[in-house]
């Protein structure tokens, strides 16, 4: 009878604790629907509204899905007066391949030199890279403005390149790794006679990959999504890049943000593409110091 | 490493450092210093620099005699006491959420990331469209739910408040990212010698988890508010500083004073003031940080 009686409990508590244990399961994946929804609502209101007429996009209520989808805010888009879409679009990407791999090399090879081969003075002018990083933007960028000016730099990609030879965090993210590479593999290659360049090409970029590979993805998307300095520097109509003319869209169609809601879409396509398909070396990058828009 | 060529390794140390020392030293150390000497002249970038005169503390004079200081700099501020709480409450929630094992955990962090990965032009120009008075979706939200929403953006007195709210959609995947990372280095020892003293989910949180991911949290404090008080992009984009000036902030100032109205010398005093500010905010930090953050973990 006793025995009874606490198989009955057992059984009893067993069961609460699973319906304990559904509802924390339930009650989970319920914050998590919410929060997906809030980060890709936006997404879907973009979208939405880029597929609908002048008309479409001031109904109430909101409709999700438009009644009339049309491609015509893309057609028209690619077809303004104002600005060259198609060119804005190629010369962000020809900023962004060509500010990345001069920044890259730049950083690399210093790093080479900061990780294996050791000068009188070398830790202390380390420190001073160390230190830069930590001068904001807003201090030097007036001065920086009027160098281009002075070197008649302005308005060019050339200035927008060089500036980007200064890349201190990839200076010091390359020394990490390549302080990893092996002595014992760059002496054995100086004894056979390579050169330092042989070595830096051959040796010390091939060995530190996976890290080469983060730094070129945080240099490539962080140029890509760049405002402030291409605002700066670039000022005729052909040099603008796919940021600089959709910020100036923004402020021009009001009233029809169907039309920006596509130039959106095309400006942040690429770079979630090029994202999900790289995305394990991001989580990588982040591991080492992030990756941001 | 040993060099048997003591000439090849000097002339290589040349090669390989001048392109880094080139742009450190032209787009970095000089602007640096040269600034700090605008910070003192009258100087028009559109005039020859015959033009250009030394006018002493002027700049600096003009900066705190007129109350524009305080307003942009208490926007600034303000941005921050709402912008920081937040972010570090959601980016520590989105952590612990990604810090579970479930199904399909890798395609929600992608989707989390994704808002941080979209440049700041095209965030902020979807965000004024969902912010917009009447049609955009969230005040239809609210109006579904018998809310009359503030129209955000061209509200003075809730422009701020709509600012702060997009930069928290875009930078929470990126911090979550920091407090995964601190949560995963957290022994789980601790946890199921707490749960053998019966503990509570508030004693862990408190007892346990925010003691030991303090210096994370004290990272990205110093982080964001040497950030906040940059906070450019979102603002230029979103308000330009309106309506009715209500969203002026530091760097938004520079940028018009220099690059509207090429009053480089003032401009230059706006920027040294602000690195200052930042300078001293952090310093605080270090030292207030003995009394919080705990390194023995």
């Amino acid at each position: 009878m006793m025995l009874k009686k606490n198989d009955a409990i057992s059984f009893r508590s067993k069961r609460n604790k699973k319906l304990i244990h559904t509802t924390k399961i339930a009650s989970f994946y319920l914050i998590l629907l919410i929060v997906i929804l809030m980060i890709v609502l936006p997404f879907a209101w973009m979208l939405s509204t880029s597929f609908k007429g002048v008309e479409a996009i001031r109904t109430i209520p909101i409709r999700w899905i438009p009644e009339n989808p049309t491609f015509d805010n893309y057609k028209k888009i690619f077809n303004m007066s104002s600005y060259n879409f198609w060119r804005a679009g190629f010369n962000s990407f020809y900023l962004a391949v060509t500010c990345t791999i001069v920044s890259v090399l730049s950083a690399t090879m210093a790093a080479f030199v900061f990780s294996k081969i050791e000068f009188r003075g070398r830790e202390k002018l380390f420190m001073v890279y160390l230190a830069t990083m930590m001068i904001p933007t807003t201090v030097i960028m007036i001065p920086n403005y009027t160098i281009l000016n002075h070197l008649h730099l302005l308005d060019t990609f050339t200035g927008l390149i060089l500036m980007s030879l200064n890349n201190t965090f990839g200076v010091f993210l390359m020394r990490q790794a390549m302080m990893g590479v092996s002595n014992a593999y760059l002496e054995a290659a100086l004894m056979d006679g390579a050169t330092l360049r042989q070595i830096f090409i051959k040796i010390m970029l091939p060995m530190t990959k996976p890290t080469l590979f983060t730094l070129i993805l945080m240099n490539f998307m962080g140029s890509w999504n760049s405002y402030l300095q291409p605002l700066l520097v670039l000022s005729s109509n052909d040099k603008q890049t796919l940021q600089l003319v959709l910020a100036t869209l923004n402020g021009q169609l009001k009233g029809k943000e169907n039309i920006t809601m596509a130039g959106a879409v095309i400006s942040i396509l690429p770079i979630v593409v090029v994202y999900v398909i790289v995305q394990k070396y991001i989580d990588q990058g982040l591991e080492i110091g992030g990756i941001k828009g | 490493m040993y060099f048997p060529n003591k000439k090849q390794k000097l002339i290589s140390i040349c090669i390989f450092l001048f392109p880094s020392m080139l742009g450190l030293i032209v787009f970095c150390l000089f602007p640096m210093v040269a600034s700090a000497i605008y910070s003192f002249l009258e100087y028009d970038v559109l005039l020859p620099l015959s033009q250009v005169k030394f006018v002493g503390l002027d700049n600096y004079r003009r900066l705190f005699g007129e109350g524009e200081l305080i307003t942009t700099l208490w926007h600034n501020v303000k941005y921050l006491i709402m912008y920081i709480p937040i972010i570090m409450i959601t980016s520590l929630a989105m952590g612990v959420l990604l810090n579970q094992d479930f199904k399909g955990r890798r395609l929600v962090q992608i989707i989390f990331y994704t808002p941080v990965i979209t440049s700041w032009v095209a965030a902020a120009v979807v965000w004024r469209w969902i912010l917009s008075g009447k049609f955009g979706f969230i005040n239809q939200a609210f109006a579904v739910i018998g809310i009359n929403a503030p129209a955000w953006l061209s509200d003075p007195a809730w422009a701020m408040v709509g600012i702060v709210m997009v930069a928290v959609w875009k930078d929470t995947g990126y911090y979550a990212l920091f407090f995964l990372a601190a949560l995963k280095g957290i022994n789980s020892t601790y946890y199921e010698a707490a749960n053998m003293d019966g503990a509570k989910w508030h004693h862990k949180l408190f007892k346990i988890t925010l003691p030991l991911i303090s210096p994370t949290i004290f990272l990205l404090f110093v982080y964001n508010v040497i950030a906040g008080f940059q906070v450019f992009d979102s603002v230029q984009i979103m308000t330009g500083g309106g309506p009715a000036a209500s969203t002026t902030v530091m760097m938004e100032r520079v940028y018009k004073y220099g690059f509207k109205m090429y009053q480089m010398g003032y401009a230059a005093a706006w920027s040294w003031v602000l690195f200052a500010i930042i300078l001293v905010a952090t310093v605080i930090q270090f030292i207030l940080q003995k009394r919080w953050v705990n390194y023995d973990a």
